[in-house]
């Protein structure tokens, strides 16, 4: 049936979950970069969600989710058989993938599963890819079997040190560009301000940089402009002429307020759902 | 020469009203619609002209005199009939038409500022005499033709345009599937007309009636996203229909624009009416809150936007509007409701930058102070900045409600689409027909934003050539 959960795949307990969902319209569209927006109940928001794989095959695309709030937390009730009330998809532009050469796919926390799909992409379409991804321990970096696949190389930093280099993700970049002067292009998905420093890093080396902005979307559709971003001082929605847009432009401290827009009123959903659960 | 003695007017019947004081409160529909006897009477006072010239002023050419006649005459299931010979949504119309540049504009009692109610009698017909089935309503017989599985046709967007499409089509035995990115159908129709004006349960009857029909509804499917011309044609549909309407908001390109407080009309009322955001927390959407609160424009969207904060505890709304209150194209009975609501008017200004405070959350917005000057294209006199002239209000809610663009998702992935320079599909006026072979298109995505009943009057004229096409036996006219 269409939107079923056929498999859910728990990552980090209570925090982080793959599901696989049955919607083949979805899957056979679908190219790296897309996401999906998704409505559990009829009551429930509109949220956003990359897709972070897809399998035509199958007629499945894969979402990975990161309990944030009410709507995240709710998702997480939801179990292999259940099914997603509204899912929508695919949105967004996709990634912008040509024959280049070397590509370094930078992922931080749940945003390694978005930029999966992005090096998967590039994988396919012949470029060597280098994946950095960056967790704050080992047990919560994501895809990493997945990247060692596609990867020639899997660059690993982690905040406390349990694997690979102690600290950001953006140092292991830094390094790798001081001492690699081969690489095509920067993809970065990630919270906000490790996208805002991969942008400041990868500024003096004059290399292609690519981020994924989550802005606060509604429809999805472009018919709200909730997601709007300024890039170059213009103003774009995330949700039509991106999600992704070149790093050096974007302004991200303005990101980083428009999503704090609704935090009162996030913070009540979820105590309310939490007295209910 | 005589002076010909004055005919005593005899004023409109008033429509029955909630209370202003109670209605600023609440969401409920604030026009309550003639009872029986206020209809005959409104009816009665219609003069059956020879030269009808309301009908000519209706865009789809309801034949006013004859159903007001019967009204008149209390028939009112034939009233319905007539009414729904070319206005499949009639129950939407009555309500939101703006009738005074319409049929009542044209209507013969006009000069004397007393036209014929045609749009509450319009209403008052459909609500009374909702037909007990579907197909008799589209078609005059009882039992409807099964739909013909071979024929197919796509419609992409579920507003007025591709509801329209669909009642005529799938009423002539054709396969329609609508195609809505939403998870709901009905367009603006759910997303942007408030609860207050168009109650969702209205839209809802039409909606469910379609689908008795055999129209298939597919929700959150993105044309040129989900699905795309092409596979539809690979699939054996005979024609596309593009009904996305405009849903893309324009912003003024201001400094501030971007503040935390800031809203484009679409999305406020989008938040609010086709996710309830007025019913959170119950509803999981929320809505940002504004004690005091601007709306930026002069149309119906900004006054929905103004009204329906207003509604969620505003204690100050202002509407902005550049030139003055004779120019602004709301519809006239919205802004009497609005202003009786309480919603203050601040006209010949135009917002010049928005500035927050250290969160950059929005608390001010300056605005320059306008004449009207020289007629400009549209006919109108240009509002013209009166240099220097500038003041400031508080403000920690501004809803920008200036116009909206084409929808770019389905164009920008069908690059063999004709567009014009605004980014709207050229479409054949004739017959709907757009640059691509047997995909046609009608509505705000053509024209841009228009109304409601033009959406509708597109919509038909693509069905009917599409009949013509797949169906030629059924064409009647
Ligand atoms: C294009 C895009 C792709 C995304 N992909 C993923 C993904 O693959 N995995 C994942 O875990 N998260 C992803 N997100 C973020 C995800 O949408 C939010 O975490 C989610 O909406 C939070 O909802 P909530 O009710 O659980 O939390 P809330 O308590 O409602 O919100 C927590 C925070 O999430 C953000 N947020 C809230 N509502 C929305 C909304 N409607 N749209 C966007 N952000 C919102 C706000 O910054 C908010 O402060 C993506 C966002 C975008 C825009
Ligand atoms: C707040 C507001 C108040 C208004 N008040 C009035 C009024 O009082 N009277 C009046 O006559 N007119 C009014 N209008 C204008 C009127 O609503 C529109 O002119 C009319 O709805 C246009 O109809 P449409 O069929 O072209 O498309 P719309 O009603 O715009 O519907 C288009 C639909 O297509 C969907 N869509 C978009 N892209 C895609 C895609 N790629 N694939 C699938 N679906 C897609 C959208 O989600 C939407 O549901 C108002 C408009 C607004 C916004
Ligand atoms: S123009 Fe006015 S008075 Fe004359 S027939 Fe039409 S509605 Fe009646
Ligand atoms: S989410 Fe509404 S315009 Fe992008």
């Amino acid at each position: 049936m269409i939107n079923k959960i056929l498999k859910k795949r728990i990552l980090i307990p209570d925090k982080v979950s793959e599901l696989t969902v049955y919607a083949p319209h979805i899957a056979k569209n679908a190219r790296p970069g897309n996401f999906v927006v998704l409505r559990l109940t009829p009551t429930g928001e509109r949220i956003p969600l990359t897709i972070a794989d897809r399998d035509p095959e199958q007629g499945t695309i894969l979402i990975v989710y990161l309990v944030l709030g009410k709507s995240t937390a709710l998702l997480d009730t939801f179990a292999e058989g259940d099914t997603i009330l509204d899912l929508c998809g695919p949105l967004g532009k996709p990634t912008h993938i040509t024959r280049s050469g070397k590509v370094l796919c930078v992922g931080g926390g749940t945003g390694i599963a978005a930029m999966h799909h992005i090096a998967k992409g590039n994988y396919e379409a012949g470029n060597q890819v280098i994946s950095v991804i960056g967790a704050r321990s080992q047990d919560l970096l994501l895809f990493k079997p997945e990247l060692e696949k596609i990867s020639a190389q899997v660059l690993v930093a982690t905040d406390d040190g349990s694997l690979g280099h102690k600290g950001f993700v953006t140092e292991v970049l830094k390094k790798y560009l001081e001492d690699n002067n081969d690489v095509h292009e920067v993809v970065a998905v990630g919270p906000v301000p490790m996208m805002k420093a991969v942008a400041g890093v990868t500024a003096p080396f004059d290399v292609r940089t690519i981020v994924s902005l989550n802005s606060i979307m509604v429809d999805g559709v472009g018919m709200c402009g909730a997601c709007r971003v300024s890039v170059k001082g213009e103003t774009f929605f995330a949700c039509v002429d991106g999600p992704e847009f070149e790093a050096a432009h974007v302004d991200f401290d303005e990101l980083m307020m428009r999503l704090n827009a609704f935090k009162s009123q996030e913070k009540q959903s979820m105590a309310l759902f939490e007295k209910r659960q | 020469m005589t002076k010909k003695r004055k005919r005593k007017i005899v004023p409109r019947v008033g429509m029955p009203m909630r209370d202003a004081v109670e209605r600023g409160k609440i969401f409920s529909e604030v026009a309550l619609g003639y009872e029986r006897e206020h209809a005959v009477k409104e009816a009665k006072r219609c003069l059956q002209c020879k030269k009808d010239t309301c009908r000519k002023g209706c865009p789809v050419e309801v034949d006013c005199k004859k159903f007001i006649n019967l009204v008149a005459q209390e028939q009112f299931e034939e009233a319905f009939r007539i009414i729904k010979d070319t206005n499949s949504l009639p129950a939407i119309c009555g309500r939101v038409c703006p009738q005074e540049n319409q049929c009542e504009g044209s209507c013969k009692l006009r000069p004397t500022g007393q036209p014929i109610a045609i749009g509450r009698l319009e209403r008052y017909v459909a609500d009374n005499f909702y037909a007990r089935n579907s197909c008799e309503e589209e078609t005059g017989f009882m039992e409807c033709m099964l739909p013909d599985e071979s024929l197919k046709v796509a419609a992409f967007g579920a507003g007025p345009s591709s509801l329209t499409l669909a009642g005529y089509l799938a009423a002539r035995g054709i396969k329609v599937t609508v195609f809505e990115a939403l998870h709901e159908p009905g367009g603006v129709l759910v997303y942007g007309i408030p609860e207050f004006r168009l109650p969702k349960s209205v839209v809802k009857r039409e909606v469910e009636s379609l689908k008795h029909l055999g129209v298939d509804f597919r929700c959150n499917f993105v044309g040129g996203m989900s699905v795309t011309i092409d596979e539809l044609f690979s699939e054996g549909y005979k024609a596309v229909f593009i009904g996305v309407g405009a849903g893309l908001p324009r912003f003024m390109k201001l400094p501030g624009e971007n503040l935390v407080g800031v809203y484009s009309a679409n999305e406020y009322l989008t938040r609010v009416n086709l996710m309830h955001g007025y019913k959170f927390p119950e509803y999981d959407t929320p809505v940002p809150e504004g004690k005091r609160v601007i709306v930026v424009g002069g149309g119906n969207v900004a006054m929905d936007a103004a009204r329906t904060a207003y509604r969620l505890g505003a204690s100050k709304v202002t509407v902005v509007y550049r030139r003055t209150k004779g120019e602004m194209p709301v519809r006239r009975e919205e802004l009497e409701h609005a202003l009786e609501e309480g919603i203050d008017l601040e006209i010949l200004a135009s917002p010049l930058s928005f500035s927050g405070d250290e969160h950059k959350n929005l608390n001010k917005v300056v605005l320059q102070r306008m004449e009207l000057g020289e007629p400009d294209a549209s006919g109108r006199r240009r509002p013209v900045p009166i240099e220097g002239d500038t003041f400031e209000m508080e403000t920690d809610l501004a809803i920008i409600a200036v116009g909206t663009g084409a929808n770019k998702v389905l164009t920008q992935t069908t690059p063999d689409l004709k567009l014009n320079k605004w980014g709207n599909i050229e479409a054949d006026s004739l017959t709907g027909e757009t640059s691509i072979a047997n995909v046609f298109a009608g509505g705000d995505i053509v024209t841009g934003a228009a109304t409601v009943v033009e959406a509708m009057g597109a919509g038909r004229i693509a069905a009917k050539e599409i009949l013509r096409r797949l169906k030629p036996e059924a064409v009647q006219e």
